[in-house]
């Protein structure tokens, strides 16, 4: 037979050795265009944007530190009039005020009984949340049972061992709304789990009772909670026993959210194939040791982003709670608001732009840390 | 043979055996899902050490009859008996037998946010209550035994799906099971990994394990099998020796599906 032996692209005759992709090294123009100004479309919007930014953060900088009035000691410091040129941010009144924001009324010699309670609180979560930190599960201990024993005592006080007597009404600040929405966070997940499973349940009354209580709690308001956490739990308790005032909207909250918490836990138990459910059973574990061992770490795992936009949900809806007379930061913003040896043009929006900064610091915290965890994770496990 | 140079037991693990001569009995065992009648009186008795095929075409209820002796489907009439002890709704009997009845799945089955390692120990740990050392050196006994002890601290996801078919194997051999159910084990894998499989389960055979397993792989039936069964509708229409099996189908229904899988 007579084939042609002409090199054909179609088959190989010689195996071809391993050779590095072709060169990428491009500049930063070359990348701009690329990335920028590819398109038409993509160039005008690539000059929108930078509208935009040329709109928002000159002014920003200018409010925030540029015109900001970081010293003094009363009004007069920043008022345009005095300062001869126009105002931005009044620290001043910022740094006047800031103990009332991070403590609220509570009695000044006894401070130091808070600043522990943050240092100790402070130390906890990051143990916790350093994954390599020795000892985890010592960690767990001290944060959920030994840390919440000692600042109950510190911050409440113990007469017998000298420490007076704080009652919640004088906390606030700061102080107040990281107490609601840690409990919040930390009452939460646990609860939320427990209702997700319980809806999935194959026991009928179990399965009815998580269902409604989802239902109802995700259905109406969080002020409707508070409300009725704030009337109701009394009635439920016996005879003179009365929850303490910040208690209550403590248990509202955290219902609250362990109701959406439960929603969210039940689309990662959705996303669990049966067939993780019959490798657990085939080997005999039961249901609990399933749930914990195998079907919650994937579960969890898959919701990370859901259950942390929870928890910055809930953070957020602390502020809420003042509808029920607590002092959490933005009560105490506003309280100083009407003090008139501060009483400015600027004092409301620098109030509000501290209290702003505060919250998305911490929000901005969770949320990075979720994604560190998230990549983390990935890593270990591909599929 | 592959078995017999395999790495020597450890001595803190002692072979267990059944304590009863029949390994598993059904006695006119039915089933429906709804209304759809699965299965339709199964009548099967496995002595100790004896090792099954099932066969048959797909959709006749051969993973359902099999997936009945560890309850996980629940069957509605009928008994079956594993080991002298009767399924019935006792929770706690139930976790029992399983814990003694081994089962491969087709998709495997593993755990993918553990390692192989943790996969093995996982049920010896908490069901067993066995010291994590031991339960370690069990694992790695294992996984010798299917020839990936390397990859003992690798995730599920990093292996090619006949290491970790033989993981699961290794899996349920950690718990020390007295019978060992297998639903398809090779129809996930690709071809060139179906051998490494099946010499697993052949070693298994020849170790004297009961084993009750779902396979088209003939050559395999006819290597290790003491009976075949041919289900068909919910139904065990045809059960013999392999030999028979093969060369004198009776019935109808078992001529064609040899004909079709034997081409
Ligand atoms: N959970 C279920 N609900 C309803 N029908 C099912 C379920 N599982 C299996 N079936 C049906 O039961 C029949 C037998 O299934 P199966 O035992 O998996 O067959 P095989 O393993 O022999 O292919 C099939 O027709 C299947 O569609
Ligand atoms: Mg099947």
């Amino acid at each position: 037979m007579a084939i042609t032996t002409e090199p054909v692209a179609y088959v190989r005759t010689a195996p071809i050795a391993e050779q590095p992709p072709p060169m990428m090294a491009r500049g930063w123009l070359a990348w701009m265009r690329e990335n920028l100004f590819s398109s038409v479309g993509n160039t005008i919007l690539t000059l929108i944007a930078l509208y935009i930014i040329y709109l928002v953060v000159p002014p920003a900088i200018r409010f925030f530190f540029i015109d900001a009035v970081w010293t003094g000691s009363n009004r007069e410091a920043c008022l345009a009039a005095n300062v001869g040129r126009e105002v931005g941010a009044c620290w001043a009144y910022v740094n006047a005020k800031l103990s009332y924001f991070v403590y609220g009324s509570y009695p000044w010699d006894d401070r130091w009984r808070v600043d522990i309670v943050f240092a100790l609180g402070a130390f906890g979560i990051a143990w916790l949340l350093w994954l390599d930190a020795p000892k985890r599960g010592l960690g767990a201990l001290y944060f959920f049972v030994i840390f919440p024993i000692a600042a109950f005592i510190l911050l409440r006080g113990w007469p017998a061992i000298g420490l007076q007597r704080v009652d919640t009404s004088l906390w606030g600040g700061i102080l107040v709304t990281l107490i609601v929405s840690i409990v919040g966070i930390v009452v939460s997940l646990p609860l939320g789990v427990l209702l997700a499973l319980g809806r999935r349940s194959r026991l009928p009354l179990i399965r009815l009772a998580c269902i409604i209580f989802i239902e109802v709690v995700r259905g109406v308001p969080l002020i409707t909670v508070l409300f009725m956490a704030n009337t109701m739990l009394p009635l439920f308790l016996p005879g003179n026993m009365s929850p303490d005032r910040l208690l209550r909207p403590l248990v509202g909250v955290a219902l609250f959210a362990s109701a959406y918490m439960a929603e969210v836990v039940r689309g990662g138990l959705q996303a669990i194939p049966k067939g993780q459910y019959e490798g657990a059973m085939s080997l005999g574990l039961g249901y609990w040791r399933m749930m914990r061992l195998i079907i919650l770490p994937q579960a969890l795992r898959i919701v990370i982003p859901g259950i942390v936009n929870t928890f910055i949900g809930l953070f957020k809806d602390t502020t809420l709670v003042s509808i029920v007379g607590i002092f959490d930061l933005i009560k105490t913003v506003e309280v100083t608001l009407v003090d008139p040896t501060w009483a400015t043009p600027v004092t409301r929006l620098t109030g509000y732009a501290f209290a702003g900064v505060f919250y998305f610091i911490c929000c901005y915290g969770m949320s990075r840390y979720s994604l560190a965890v998230e990549r983390r994770l990935a890593a270990g496990q591909k599929r | 043979m592959a078995m017999a140079t395999a790495t020597e037991r450890p001595a803190h693990l002692k072979p267990v055996s059944l304590k009863t001569d029949t390994a598993v009995e059904m006695i006119g065992v039915h089933k429906w899902y709804g209304e759809f009648h699965v299965l339709r009186d199964i009548n099967l008795k496995v002595t100790r050490g004896e090792r099954i095929v099932v066969c048959g075409p797909s959709g006749s209820g051969k993973s359902t009859m099999i997936r009945c002796i560890n309850r996980l489907e629940e069957h509605q009439q009928g008994k079956i008996i594993v080991d002298g002890v009767e399924l019935t709704n006792d929770l706690k009997r139930i976790d029992e037998i399983r814990r003694d009845v081994g089962m491969v799945f087709q998709h495997f089955n593993l755990f993918p946010h553990l390692t192989i390692l943790e996969n093995c120990t996982l049920a010896p740990i908490w069901v067993r209550k066995m010291p994590k050392k031991d339960a370690e050196e069990i694992a790695m006994h294992y996984l010798t035994r299917v020839k990936i002890p390397e990859q003992a601290h690798k995730y599920p996801g990093q292996l090619s799906g006949g290491q970790q078919q033989r993981v699961a194997i290794a899996r349920s051999l950690c718990m020390s099971p007295k019978i060992m159910l297998f639903d398809e084990p090779t129809s996930a894998l690709d071809p060139e990994m179906v051998k490494e499989v099946l010499d697993t389960m052949v070693s298994l055979a020849e170790e004297g394990m009961t084993m009750i397993v779902v396979t088209h792989e003939m050559g395999f039936a006819r290597q290790v099998a003491n009976r075949v069964i041919f289900m068909d509708a919910g139904q065990i229409v045809e059960m013999n020796t392999p030999d028979e099996f093969f060369k004198n189908p009776q019935h109808e229904r078992t001529k064609l599906f040899l004909s079709q899988i034997l081409h």
